[in-house]
């Protein structure tokens, strides 16, 4: 039976269409601008190929990666994998019981108490009531969540929530699990039995399809992977090639994607054409917590003239869109009386001072006080776990959103007589 | 693993016809109950009457008509005390109007389950619909109540009773996948929706006794399946005129078309609903 597909993709591509048709809107503003339409016909929507002309088989009982930096189409062939959105083009075989976790505690009700949760939960993900009935105390043990599961869980502590989340996700037992990054979350310790437990459904048999941006991740649990980049599979094989590739287009892209970025905003004097990570002087993609990190910024000006009074700006956000680091040239006291028409100029951040995540990148420069050039979004920064304080120790993650240097120390106080009673 | 032979997914892309999609909700029927069940509970958790709210709405809004409409406007309740006859037609009244409204807006509160877990989508504004039920249950053991309090006396029409309230369940539940399906793409849709039910109000007989409309007008005012579900609710709690059967006839079909159209307009919209909401 080894040799037999669970999963199979020919030829999938998924198109998003942009501009006015996106999400949502007002019906007066459809109905307003269907009549101004009239007899001018439907003009040109821009579309977007998510996904495009994706093929790929994964043998039963394979546990196969699929990498590639945001915007590749991670995410989208997750969601069609896990049939959340059907595709445009081409087909997926699933042969065997889906289990899709594209984020645990989808469903969960905060007013509901842990138990019922893990049963509405359960069902959500596609168990049925006595399946849940029978695994349920080893759900809540492996939760560590015994004393509380009669508590609403908007009691609970974001540990524990994300804990019980999990376990249920974790006691899905399907013969296919589509795995995005959940191990992201949750501590350490937490991390290291999320991926215990994904080893254990590999090791039992199950198919695995892992999305990670987490490249050790990838590397421990996937023999086989997959490179995504801008829609297309742009290699599959042994996982250390793989990543290899990887590596190499994050690279690239940070070379080009920022000169051809559309959504910016700016009088154009100069703009930015590049934005690249370094640490002691090499290239990296995932830079490591309290180690140098530069952010270098290409630019280039309009008319290759030299740019009188620049300023430069580069500030980062949490995933959920927090300002965390706001980094200006100006403030920190660097004058750029006059640049050079095309330049890169470096951002040091010694010892980066960021808890392991995932942040964005703002980018933003002036030239005489009229911005020039901004670009939101302008990257993903994935920040890897490192000793910042130089303990030997991990920062626990979901405690700060800075690292700060800190000294502690004790001294004796001789304990002073308790004063009378007040107010008497 | 013998039985995944059995289980093949086929992930394409959507064809024009995809089917009513019966056969996948009444699979995941558990599901339906333990979300409906979740309404339930989420409503009336940390309430102070609890579910007696279900009690308390129905007598509420009959007090109120029965003060303004029956004693000072003096309108005509075919000779049962106004009370009552107002009662009779708020229970299934509530029960569309509440399970019409927490559709409409279910799939916009659902975005992020939508977006991240497949399951029948259907069930999200079922669900809603389905856990006023029990708050429909519960009115008409007070109704019942006080019919026997007011002394009025049912008719045989009780024994048709739950087809009046299967009537109401189709109509509620292809407006509210209309609506709702509807409100995925246009967010006033969620500012409309409590005037349309307003205006549903005075188009049915909640206040008033649906004998006022008479001649051809009362085919077209049975174009509303809630006028059917209102007349037979009274005739079986109280003995008023049975339901012409003309009108019950136009009714039914009427829910039918609504439950149809609804259906199809959210079926056809379900496979991109992740992309737009």
């Amino acid at each position: 039976m080894s040799g037999e597909v669970a999963v199979r993709a020919t030829g999938l591509g998924k198109e998003y269409r942009l501009g006015e048709h996106t999400g949502y809107r007002l019906l007066s503003e459809a109905l307003t601008q269907r009549v101004r339409r009239l007899g001018r016909g439907r003009p040109p929507r821009e579309r977007l190929w998510a996904l495009r002309d994706v093929s790929f088989d994964v043998p039963r009982g394979e546990t196969f990666g699929v990498v590639g930096h945001n915007g590749a189409g991670k995410s989208t062939l997750l969601k069609v994998l896990a049939r959340v959105t059907a595709p445009t083009e081409g087909a997926v075989e699933l042969r065997g019981r889906v289990g899709a976790l594209l984020e645990v505690g989808t469903g969960f009700h905060p007013e509901l108490t842990g138990r019922e949760n893990v049963f509405l939960n359960g069902a959500i993900l596609g168990m049925t009531r006595t399946e849940v009935q029978r695994k349920f105390d080893e759900i809540v043990d492996f939760a560590e969540v015994r004393r509380f599961v009669d508590t609403p869980v908007k009691r609970y502590s974001s540990g524990m929530y994300l804990r019980l989340a999990f376990a249920i996700a974790a006691h899905l037992e399907p013969e296919i699990l589509i795995v995005d990054e959940v191990l992201a979350v949750g501590d350490l310790a937490f991390q290291e039995k999320c991926l215990g437990r994904m080893e254990q459904a590999a090791g039992e048999g199950r198919t695995v399809l892992f999305v990670s941006h987490n490249l050790a991740a990838v590397r421990k649990l996937c023999p086989r992977s997959m490179l995504l980049s801008h829609g297309r599979k742009f290699a599959e094989g042994p996982t250390d090639a793989v990543l290899d590739a990887y590596v190499r287009t994050v690279r690239a892209d940070a070379a080009t994607g920022l000169r051809d970025r559309p959504d910016r905003q700016g009088n154009g004097r100069f703009r930015f054409t590049s934005l690249r990570l370094e640490s002691a002087g090499r290239p990296v993609d995932v830079p490591v917590s309290g180690r140098d990190l530069d952010v270098v910024l290409g630019y280039e000006s309009r008319d290759g003239t030299r740019v009188r009074h620049a300023t430069f700006a580069v500030s980062a956000y949490t995933a959920l869109g927090a300002l965390v680091l706001h980094c200006q040239s100006d403030v920190a006291g660097a004058a750029f009386a006059e640049l050079p028409p095309a330049g890169e100029v470096r951002c040091r951040l010694p010892r980066l001072p960021l808890p392991a995540g995932r942040y964005t990148l703002n980018v933003f420069g002036t030239a005489a006080a009229d911005v020039a050039d901004w670009v939101q979004r302008a990257c993903e920064l994935t920040v890897a776990e490192g000793d910042f304080f130089g303990s030997g120790r991990v920062p626990p993650q979901g405690h700060q959103t800075v690292l700060v240097d800190q000294s502690w120390n004790l001294h004796e106080v001789d304990a002073l007589p308790r004063p009378a009673a007040a107010g008497s | 693993m013998s039985h995944a032979a059995a289980s093949v997914v086929r992930i394409e892309p959507p064809r024009r016809w995809i089917g009513l999609g019966a056969a996948e909700l009444w699979r995941s029927r558990e599901l339906l109950y333990l979300m409906a069940k979740r309404e339930l509970q989420v409503r009336y958790k940390q309430s102070l009457f609890g579910i007696g709210w279900a009690i308390l709405q129905p007598l509420l809004y009959a007090f109120v008509f029965a003060l303004f409409f029956g004693r000072l406007a003096n309108i005509p309740s075919e000779g049962v005390p106004y009370t009552v006859f107002a009662l009779a037609a708020v229970v299934p009244w509530l029960f569309t109007s509440q399970g019409t409204a927490q559709a409409a807006g279910s799939l916009v509160a659902e975005a992020n389950l939508l977006g991240k877990v497949y399951f029948p989508r259907l069930i999200v504004p079922l669900a809603k619909i389905v856990s006023f039920l029990v708050d429909l249950v519960i009115a008409l053991a007070v109704l019942a109540i006080f019919v026997a309090v007011y002394g009025a006396t049912p008719s045989a029409g009780l024994a048709l009773m739950p087809l009046f309230l299967a009537l109401a369940f189709l109509t509620v539940a292809g407006a509210g996948l209309f609506l709702a399906t509807l409100n995925v793409k246009y967010r006033d849709v969620a500012i409309a929706v409590p005037l349309i039910v307003q205006l549903w109000l005075f188009a049915t007989p909640v206040v008033y006794p649906g004998s006022l409309i008479t001649g051809a007008w009362q085919y077209v005012y049975a174009a509303n399946p809630l006028v059917t579900v209102i007349d037979g609710t009274r005739w079986a709690f109280l003995s008023t005129d049975a339901p012409d059967p003309l009108s019950v006839a136009i009714s039914t079909a009427c829910a039918a078309g609504i439950l149809l159209a609804g259906l199809l307009y959210f079926r056809r919209t379900e496979r991109y609903l992740a992309d737009v909401v």
